[in-house]
């Protein structure tokens, strides 16, 4: 088990110094003057030049890199043009409101997906698993900025029954920054009210995220539950007479668990990436909307930043969901150890 | 009749028979032949977007206040935006930059993805499958979106950098499924076979190895297309992408939801449009892995 680990731990920094490698080069290759546009047009060609060298954009590419490597490893990210703050910084700041709107989505589509998978699965072919089949169709062909505005547009414009962008209304002020974790701080500043105003906040971009993922896990539960539900010893607990919901919850949706760990490992990537759409939409201050800006402003160190964030983010993940992976499932426990 | 024109016959009714028997197999989900269907129609529309639109003119640079912000009418089917442009004639151009998008990501990605895979396959156990592999792996480590974000971003946003930044993030899917099919087919005997009586490996592969991997490329390519045009959506609505006035349908979008909720039109409609393109080719696709799923049984 360890040195599985230590194998994967490996592969992974391989893999982000490679990543590292191609942002890098991308970035310094595009057309444009990153001392340039880190000082704007005012400044003379002298203090260009300056910042050329302090930059060492005039050596070779590969030197430019190694500098580069090194005030990283360091925590340095260089500064955001976009912000004028160190990259760093913005990072620490606007990455917990993305987290929490991640881990909020992530427990909706557990439940709900769980929820429909087991139904449709124990109903199958009744008028709920055709509903589900129609949902799952669309929520894997809608983009999720499209669910999105249309969300925002029938449940807040429309019929009022939601609040509308933003984590908390103008008027209210956040309360004193401990995680970042809006829920958690107003909890700690004694104020249950913002907990409760922040939450209706978040469900519907919650949800917007959720939608692709509560199709995908719910399909994984249902096959599996049918599959195992042919099995001969279901039929024998049914015959023991063992009540239904202990058959299902007990012996039907242990096996699912493995591959659901699977894809919630596979589709955290698309998570993050549809938290960008799903925060422009909903004027989510966190990661995401500070990276779309970032992009659109052609922030050089912060794009590059940010790539690797997610790259790390991703890495740290999947290595997570394998070894929780080898944890559950015995038989790659034994083919590990075996092999 | 000399016999070699009654081989050439008898090939091209074999294919026929294969053709029929394919279109039987996929039409017999009547889902499919509606994806289908509507993916002609739409096919067409944007082919012909110049002469069966009804106001052409509003694809470009138009403005006409007069008639901004109006609602769905007779003259004006999915309403006009707010400088009086003509929704559905927008949207019909938009498919139109939507499926040049699809095309061209396509064409750059796959060739390159068949190449990397097929070399990687073929030399499993060598240091260039590693190479390749890895390479393929450092791409693939962050997800697709982001990466096309980040490149269209870096170079100068506009429609031709978002499918050169789609393409770059898009190649490596295709490097993961023609590795695999190459690996598992080059244990074949027919290829052990051929590799012993002497045959080049260039034949090998492209006339032995690939044209085996084309069914299910072929259905990759379908449902990709449709991710593909997702993608080129999603980069325009963030603004990396086309850029105004070209009527992208994620840029219509995008605009139209500063208007909401009184100009509901000038959003909904548009968004519409790009979840019934992708969920046509969604459904052809699935189409397309029936015909060829049961072929291999």
């Amino acid at each position: 088990m360890g040195a599985y680990i230590v194998k994967r731990l490996l592969q992974s920094i391989l893999v982000l110094f490679g990543l590292s490698l191609l942002i890098f080069f991308i970035a310094r290759v595009v057309p444009g003057d990153p001392a340039r546009a880190a000082l704007g047009n005012l400044a003379t060609e002298e203090q260009v030049e300056r910042l050329r060298a302090e930059m060492h954009l005039d050596k070779p590419f590969f030197v430019q890199y190694y500098y580069w490597l090194i005030s990283v490893l360091h925590g340095d990210l260089g500064k955001s043009l976009y912000t004028q703050r160190p990259v760093t910084q913005d990072l620490v700041q606007f990455l917990p409101a993305t987290l929490e709107l991640m881990l909020f989505a992530t427990l909706i589509s557990l439940v709900v997906g769980q929820t429909m998978g087991v139904l449709s699965g124990y109903f199958r072919n009744s008028w709920f698993d055709g509903l589900f089949r129609v949902i799952s169709y669309a929520g894997v062909a809608t983009p999720p900025f499209v669910i999105a505005i249309f969300l925002l547009f029938i449940f807040s414009q429309l019929l009022g029954l939601a609040p509308g962008v933003g984590r908390l209304p103008i008027t209210m002020a956040e309360p004193p920054r401990v995680t970042g974790f809006l829920l958690i701080d107003s909890l700690l500043a004694g104020r249950p009210d913002v907990t409760l105003v922040a939450l209706k906040h978040m469900l519907l971009p919650a949800i917007s995220l959720a939608i692709a993922h509560i199709a995908q896990e719910g399909r994984i539960t249902r096959s599996s539950l049918i599959d195992v539900q042919q099995k001969d010893y279901i039929l024998a607990h049914q015959v023991h007479g063992i009540r239904p919901t202990k058959v299902i919850f007990k012996y039907l949706l242990r096996p699912s668990i493995v591959p659901t760990v699977t894809v919630m490992g596979m589709d955290f990537a698309f998570l993050l990436s549809n938290a960008f759409l799903v925060e422009v939409v909903f004027m989510w201050p966190g990661f995401s909307r500070y990276a779309v800006n970032a992009m659109l402003s052609k922030d050089l160190n912060a794009i590059v930043a940010v790539v690797l964030v997610i790259g790390l983010t991703v890495a740290l993940v999947n290595l997570l969901v394998d070894v929780t992976i080898a944890f559950l499932d015995p038989t790659v426990r034994i083919r590990r150890r075996g092999g | 009749m000399s016999s070699r024109k009654e081989a050439a016959l008898a090939v091209w009714q074999a294919r026929w028979k294969g053709l029929s028997r394919g279109w039987y197999r996929y039409s017999r989900n009547p889902l499919h032949v509606v994806g289908l269907v509507v993916l002609l129609l739409i096919g067409l529309a944007a082919g012909l977007a110049p002469y069966i639109t009804p106001y052409p003119e509003h694809a470009g640079p138009y403005t006409n206040f007069r008639e901004a912000g109006l609602p769905p009418s007779k003259a004006h089917w999915f309403g006009t935006d707010r400088v009086g442009r003509d929704v559905f004639t927008r949207v019909i151009f938009g498919y139109r930059f939507s499926l040049l998008l699809g095309i061209v990501v396509l064409s750059i990605s796959v060739p390159i993805g068949v190449l990397f895979g097929l070399i990687a396959g073929y030399k499993r156990g060598s240091w260039i499958e590693t190479v390749l592999m890895r390479v393929t792996d450092i791409f693939l480590s962050v997800p697709p979106l982001v990466l096309a974000m980040a490149v269209a971003a870096m170079l100068t946003p506009n429609l031709f950098n978002a499918m050169l930044a789609i393409s770059i993030s898009w190649w490596p899917w295709y490097s993961r499924l023609i590795y695999g099919m190459t690996v598992s087919l080059r244990e074949q005997y027919f290829v052990r076979e051929l590799e012993l009586t002497g045959a080049g490996k260039l034949q090998i592969l492209l006339r032995e190895i690939l044209p085996n991997c084309l069914g299910p490329l072929l259905t990759k390519v379908t449902l990709d297309m449709g991710f593909a045009i997702l993608m080129g959506a999603t980069l325009s609505f963030v603004g990396l992408g086309a850029q105004p006035p070209t009527p992208g349908l994620g840029t219509m979008v995008a605009e139209g939801a500063k208007r909401l909720p009184a100009e509901w039109w000038s959003t909904i409609f548009p968004a519409l449009a790009i979840v019934v393109v992708i969920l046509a080719f969604n459904l052809v696709g699935d189409g397309l892995r029936d015909v060829f799923a049961e072929e291999e049984v």
